[in-house]
C-alpha cells in the first residue's frame, strides 16, 4: 500500500505544500461535518475559520491566546532538536506563574518599574529550578526527562490549588480560593489600546529570532543538532552530553515559566486554580507542527489560537457543543503529522507488510 | 477480619481495576519501544461505547467488546500515523487523546441523563457466600478477574514466548531487531492494537462498572495515571497491580481518613503517588544497572524507520 | 471628486440611521446570554441554570433570544467569552460560576450598555449584579429528614470545595439533624472536585463502609445517588431532581430553581427598571425549590418536612437561630438569635459545636 523512503535532504517544495495539504484536508473534513449536523456549510466555516481572523478584538485576543502557546514551544523545540523530551512544560509554567505571582503578591501596591522584571526573572527561575530536577535525574542518575517532567506536571498542578487555598489566597476574598488580583504596577504593560494585547507577544516574536538565530547561525544549535540526530557523533566532537541536557532543560523550563507568568500578570490578573488549560501539552503539538522551525512556530501557534476561538464562535453563534473544538484540533493534527512525512520521505504506494 | 477493613480492599480493588487494564496495555506498548500518550483518549471512548451499546443492547459481554473494539479504532489512528507515516509519538499521542476527549463528549450528549445496568459482582455458590474469603476472592465482577488474568498473560507473553523475546527485543533496539529479520513494525502495530483494546476496556469499566452512567471527561484524568504506572512498575506486569493497588489504595484510603474525622491536607497527600514514581525511576537506576530486564525499553518512543 | 466622496458620506449616514431604526424596531427582541462553567448536561449546577434559560424562553417566547456557551473554563479564556456574547449584541450576560467573577466585572466595564449578572460573587458594579440563593435552608430540610430518617445515626456529606457557601450547607443540615436526633454524627469528605464521578462515587462508597446510611452532597453530578440507589440508603438530590438516578434513594432535593429569577430580570430590563442589586433570595422567594417528598417517607417525618418547607416560606424561622456555639465552644449566637447576613453568613469559614472532623486549611 504505502512504501516511504527517507530523502537524502528535505524536499522544499513539500515544506510548503505539506501544510497547505494538511490545511485543505482539515477544511474538507469539517465540511463533511458540518453537512452532517445541516449547518449552512459556508456559514460554518466562516464562524469557524475567518471571523477570528476580522476585527480589532478578535486579532488582538489572537495574540493573546497565541503569546504563551509560542514562547513554550519555541523553548520545547530547542530540546527536542537535541532529543531531550520536556513534555512537562505545563508543570514549568504553574511553577513559574506561582513563584512569579508571589513576587507581585508578595509587594502588592508598591509602585515600582522593576516590579515586572523582578517578577519575570522569579517566573524564569522558577521554571528553570522546575525543570532542573528532571535535568539533575537525567544526567546524574539516567532517569528518563520524559517521564520526569510528566509526573511533576501533576504535582504542579496540586502545588497551585494548595496555594491559592492556603498561603496566597486572597485575604479579603471571602475563602474562595484566588489570590488578589494584581495591582497596575504587577500587571503587564498593553501593546493594542484597549484590547488585552500584552506584551508578552512582541517578547514572544523577539524570543522566535533569537532561537532562529541559535539553532541556524550559532554553535550551541550545531552542537543541540547533531547531538539530536548523531549522540555518538557528537560525543567523538567533544560535545558535552549533560551540557545540552541542561541547556536544553532550563531554556525550555524559562521560557514556559515566563509564559506562565505572562499569563497570570496578563489577562487572567491574579493567580486562579484554573490558570493552567493545557499551554504547556499544546506547545508540544505546535512545536511539531512546526517542525521545530522557529518561524514555523511562530505561525502554527497562531493558526493553534485560531481553532480555539473558532470553536468559541462556533459554540456561540451555531450552538455547536464545546466538544467540537477538540475534534477538529484532533484532526487538524493528525492531518497535519502525516503530511509532515511528505518533506522529509518519498512515499510511494506498495505495500510490504513484513517490514 | 473487620467488615469495614473488608470493604476499604474491595473499594481500592475495584478503583485499581481501570488503572491495571490501561497501564498492562500500555506496558505491552512501551515494551515494544512505542510511547503512546494517548491513553486518556483510547479510554474515554471505550467508557462511552461500552455505556452506549449496554444501554441499547443490556449486554455487558457486548458492551465491553465494543468497548474493546473502540479503543484499538482509536489505536489504530495511532498506529498508522507512527508505523507507516512516522510521525513522533509524543505528538501524535496528545493529539490522540484530544481527538478522543472531543469524539466522546459528541456522542456522549444524547447519553447525559441515563443510568444502564451495572455489571456486577459475580456470585459463585457456595464460594461467594464463605466469610471473609468469600467477599475478598470470590466477590468481584468479571472484568477484575480479567484484569488480573491480563497481567499473568502479559508475563507469560514477554518474558515465556519467543514472540515475547521479539517483542522485548524490539523495544531494545530495533535496528539490531530488524537486521536479524523481525518484523519490527507488525510487531509494533499489534502491540498499539493490544493497548487500545486494553484501554478501552479500562475505560468501559469506569462507566459500566464504577459508576454506570456517562459523564463528559468521567475517565479525568486515570489514562495519564495508567502511564505513569507503567514506570512505577518499571515495565514490570506485576508490579502493575501493586502500583495501581498504591495509587487506588491513596485515593480510596484517603477518603477513608477523612471519613474518620483525620484531617488530611488534600493536595500533598495527592502529590505522593506522582513523587513515588519518580523516587522509584531513580531507584532502580541505581538498583538495577546489569539487569536489562529491569529497566526502560531503550527505542522508548523512538521512531523506527528501516533503511533498506 | 470632493462632491462623490460628499455623496457617499450621506449615503453611508442614512444608510447607517436606516440601519439604526430598523433596529430600534427589533429592539422588542431581548437578547440574554449565558456562560457555564461545565457541560449542561451534568444535572447539577449547570444543568438547573440551563433550565433556567429553559424557562426564560417558555415564557417569553419570541420576545427573548437566548444564546449559552458551556464548559468555559475559569481561567484566561472566560474574559474572552464574555467579551464575544456583549460583542455579538447581547442586551444580558447571565455568568453562572463564582471564578467569572473578575472577568465579568473587567468586561462590564468596556460594555456600560450591556447588563452583567454575576452568580455567587460579591463584586458588583453600575452594571454588574450579583445573585445568588440561601441554599442553606434547604439543607435544613433535608438536614431535618435525615435525622429523623437514619438508623446508624451517621449521615455522610460529601464536599466539594471548603469555601463559605460549602461550610453554610454542612453547618445547616448539622444543625437541623441534630434538632430532632441527638445522637446524629456527620462525616465529612472533602473530595476537592465539584464534578468527578468516580471520586464522588468513591467517597459516597467510603462513607456507607463507614456506617452512614443517608448521603448529603454539594457536588454536581448523580453518580452518589446511583451508589445509594444500589446499597439501599437514602441520599438527597443535589441542585436538581435526581430521581430517576434513584428512585428509591432520594428522599427530596434541593432544587436551584433560577429561573423565576431569569424571567424577572429580563422582565425589569424590558422595562427599563434594572438596577444593579444583590440577590440572596430562598425559599420564601423560591429560588430554592424541593422535588416531592417521598412517599418512603413516614407519615410524621414527612409532615415535619412539610411544616419546615412552609415554615421557610412563610419567611418564620431561620436555620441559624442560637444559642448556637462554635466548632472550639466558643459562643457564636445567643439564644434566639440569627446571625447578620456580612459577615456571618457571607463568610463563613467555620464548623459548629458538635462536627467531629477538623475544620480544613
Amino acid at each position: 500500500m504505502i512504501n516511504i523512503e527517507q530523502r537524502t535532504d528535505s524536499s522544499a517544495k513539500m515544506v510548503i505544500l505539506a501544510p497547505i495539504l494538511a490545511l485543505t484536508l482539515t477544511a474538507i473534513s469539517t465540511m463533511i461535518i458540518f453537512l452532517w449536523a445541516s449547518l449552512d456549510v459556508m456559514n460554518a466555516f466562516y464562524v469557524f475559520y475567518i471571523e477570528p481572523l476580522t476585527g480589532k478584538y478578535n486579532l488582538s485576543e489572537l495574540l493573546v491566546k497565541a503569546a504563551p502557546l509560542m514562547m513554550i514551544a519555541l523553548g520545547l523545540s530547542i530540546g527536542f532538536r537535541a532529543g531531550v523530551w520536556n513534555i512537562g512544560a505545563e508543570g514549568q509554567y504553574i511553577i513559574g506563574a506561582i513563584s512569579g505571582g508571589a513576587v507581585g503578591l508578595y509587594y502588592y501596591n508598591v509602585e515600582a518599574t522593576w516590579l515586572i522584571p523582578l517578577m519575570a526573572f522569579a517566573a524564569v527561575l522558577g521554571g528553570m529550578g522546575y525543570a532542573g530536577i528532571a535535568a539533575f535525574l537525567r544526567t546524574r542518575f539516567q532517569v528518563n526527562e520524559i517521564l520526569v517532567t510528566l509526573m511533576l506536571t501533576y504535582v504542579a498542578i496540586l502545588f497551585l490549588s494548595a496555594m491559592v487555598f492556603g498561603p496566597l489566597r486572597n485575604p479579603d476574598g471571602f475563602n474562595f480560593p484566588e489570590s488578589r488580583i494584581f495591582h497596575d504596577s504587577a500587571t503587564l504593560p498593553i501593546i493594542w489600546q484597549g484590547t488585552r494585547a500584552h506584551i508578552g507577544f512582541i517578547i514572544a516574536l523577539l524570543f522566535a529570532g533569537v532561537t532562529w538565530f541559535i539553532t541556524k547561525k550559532h554553535m550551541f544549535g550545531m552542537q543541540i543538532k547533531i547531538s539530536g540526530s548523531a549522540p555518538r557523533a557528537a560525543r567523538f566532537a567533544g560535545f558535552n552530553e549533560n551540557k545540552t541536557i541542561w541547556y536544553t532543560l532550563l531554556i525550555s523550563g524559562g521560557l514556559a515559566g515566563l509564559a506562565g507568568l505572562f499569563e497570570a500578570a496578563g489577562p487572567v490578573g491574579q493567580l486562579v486554580p484554573h490558570l493552567p488549560v493545557g499551554y504547556g501539552f499544546t506547545a508540544i503539538i505546535v512545536a511539531f507542527l512546526a517542525r521545530l522551525h522557529p518561524i514555523g512556530i511562530v505561525f502554527t501557534s497562531l493558526l493553534i489560537a485560531l481553532t480555539y476561538m473558532g470553536g468559541e464562535n462556533a459554540q456561540i453563534t451555531l450552538q455547536l457543543p464545546s466538544s467540537i473544538t477538540s475534534v477538529f484540533q484532533g484532526m487538524l493534527l493528525f492531518y497535519f503529522l502525516a503530511c509532515n512525512v511528505l518533506i522529509e520521505h518519498k512515499v510511494a504506494f506498495s505495500f510490504n507488510w513484513s517490514k | 477480619m473487620d467488615e469495614l477493613a473488608i470493604q476499604i480492599i474491595l473499594g481500592i480493588s475495584v478503583a485499581s481495576v481501570p488503572l491495571i487494564f490501561a497501564a498492562i496495555g500500555e506496558l505491552v506498548v512501551e515494551r515494544s519501544g512505542v510511547l503512546n500518550l494517548g491513553v486518556e483518549g483510547m479510554m474515554i471512548m471505550g467508557a462511552i461505547i461500552g455505556l452506549v451499546v449496554q444501554y441499547h443492547t443490556g449486554s455487558g459481554l457486548l458492551s465491553v467488546i465494543a468497548a474493546m473494539a473502540a479503543g484499538m479504532l482509536m489505536a489504530s489512528i495511532f498506529a498508522f500515523l507512527t508505523q507507516l507515516f512516522l510521525t513522533n509519538h509524543v505528538a501524535t499521542g496528545l493529539a490522540l487523546t484530544l481527538f478522543g476527549l472531543g469524539v466522546a463528549a459528541f456522542i456522549g450528549k444524547n447519553y447525559s441523563d441515563i443510568t444502564v445496568t451495572r455489571i456486577s459482582a459475580l456470585h459463585i455458590p457456595w464460594f461467594s457466600d464463605l466469610p471473609v474469603i468469600g467477599s475478598l476472592v470470590f466477590g468481584y465482577d468479571p472484568l477484575f478477574y480479567l484484569a488480573i488474568l491480563m497481567v499473568f498473560l502479559v508475563w507469560w507473553f514477554l518474558f515465556k514466548t519467543k514472540r515475547g523475546l521479539i517483542l522485548r527485543a524490539i523495544g531494545d533496539n530495533h535496528d539490531a531487531a530488524h537486521a536479524i529479520g523481525h518484523q519490527v513494525i507488525r510487531y509494533r502495530v499489534l502491540a498499539i492494537l493490544f493497548g487500545g483494546g486494553m484501554a478501552g476496556i479500562g475505560g468501559a469499566y469506569l462507566s459500566l462498572v464504577q459508576v454506570p452512567m456517562w459523564v463528559e471527561g468521567m475517565s479525568a484524568g486515570r489514562g495519564w495515571i495508567a502511564i505513569a504506572l507503567v514506570v512505577f512498575a518499571s515495565w514490570q506486569p506485576f508490579k502493575v497491580i501493586v502500583g495501581a493497588l498504591i495509587f487506588g489504595g491513596i485515593s480510596i484510603l484517603q477518603l477513608h481518613a477523612q471519613a474518620f474525622g483525620v484531617y488530611i491536607p488534600a493536595q500533598y497527600l495527592s502529590m505522593l503517588p506522582y513523587l513515588m514514581t519518580i523516587i522509584v525511576l531513580v531507584s532502580l537506576r541505581i538498583g538495577s544497572k546489569s539487569n536489562t530486564n529491569r529497566t526502560m525499553p531503550n527505542c522508548l518512543g523512538k521512531v523506527f524507520h528501516s533503511t533498506s | 471628486m470632493f462632491s462623490t466622496k460628499l455623496i457617499n458620506i450621506i449615503k453611508i449616514s442614512l444608510l447607517t440611521s436606516a440601519l439604526a431604526i430598523s433596529s430600534s424596531v427589533l429592539a422588542d427582541v431581548t437578547k440574554v446570554a449565558f456562560i457555564y462553567v461545565g457541560p449542561t448536561g451534568d444535572h447539577g449546577w449547570n444543568y438547573q441554570h440551563d433550565e433556567g434559560r429553559k424557562q426564560l424562553e417558555a415564557h417569553f417566547g419570541d420576545d427573548v433570544e437566548t444564546t449559552y456557551i458551556e464548559s468555559v473554563p475559569e481561567g484566561p479564556d472566560a474574559e474572552r467569552v464574555i467579551t464575544q456574547l456583549a460583542n455579538k449584541g447581547n442586551d444580558i450576560i447571565f455568568t453562572t460560576s463564582f471564578g467569572y467573577m473578575n472577568p465579568t466585572l473587567k468586561v462590564a466595564k468596556l460594555f456600560p450598555d450591556v447588563k452583567f449578572e454575576h452568580a455567587t460573587g460579591y463584586l458588583r458594579s453600575d452594571n454588574v449584579s450579583t445573585y445568588s440563593a440561601r441554599f442553606y435552608e434547604g439543607r435544613h430540610v433535608i438536614g431535618k429528614i435525615a435525622g429523623k430518617m437514619t438508623k446508624s445515626n451517621v449521615i455522610g456529606y460529601i464536599a466539594s470545595f471548603p469555601i463559605p457557601e460549602v461550610i453554610r450547607g454542612i453547618n445547616a443540615s448539622y444543625l437541623a439533624a441534630k434538632s430532632v436526633n441527638p445522637d446524629i454524627e456527620m462525616k465529612i469528605i472533602w473530595v476537592y472536585t465539584w464534578y468527578d464521578p468516580g471520586k464522588e462515587s468513591d467517597a459516597a462508597n467510603a462513607l456507607i463502609d463507614q456506617g452512614a446510611d443517608i448521603i448529603m452532597q454539594h457536588t454536581d453530578s448523580a453518580a452518589a445517588m446511583v451508589v445509594a440507589e444500589e446499597q439501599g440508603i437514602y441520599a438527597f438530590g443535589q441542585a436538581s431532581d435526581m430521581g430517576a438516578f434513584g428512585p428509591n434513594a432520594q428522599l427530596t432535593a434541593i432544587i436551584d430553581d433560577w429561573g423565576p429569577y431569569y424571567i424577572q430580570r429580563v422582565q425589569d430590563l424590558r422595562d427599563g427598571t434594572w438596577e444593579s442589586m444583590d440577590t440572596f433570595d430562598g425559599v420564601k422567594e423560591g429560588m430554592v425549590e424541593f422535588a416531592p417528598l417521598s412517599d418512603k417517607l413516614p407519615a410524621d417525618v414527612k409532615a415535619m418536612a412539610q411544616q419546615a418547607i412552609d415554615d421557610l416560606r412563610a419567611g418564620t424561622i431561620h436555620p441559624f437561630t442560637g444559642p448556637i456555639n462554635k466548632q472550639d465552644g466558643s459562643p457564636w449566637l445567643a439564644d434566639g438569635e440569627t446571625p447578620p447576613m456580612f459577615p456571618d453568613v457571607i463568610t463563613m469559614d467555620f464548623y459548629v459545636e458538635g462536627i467531629d472532623s477538623k475544620y480544613p486549611n
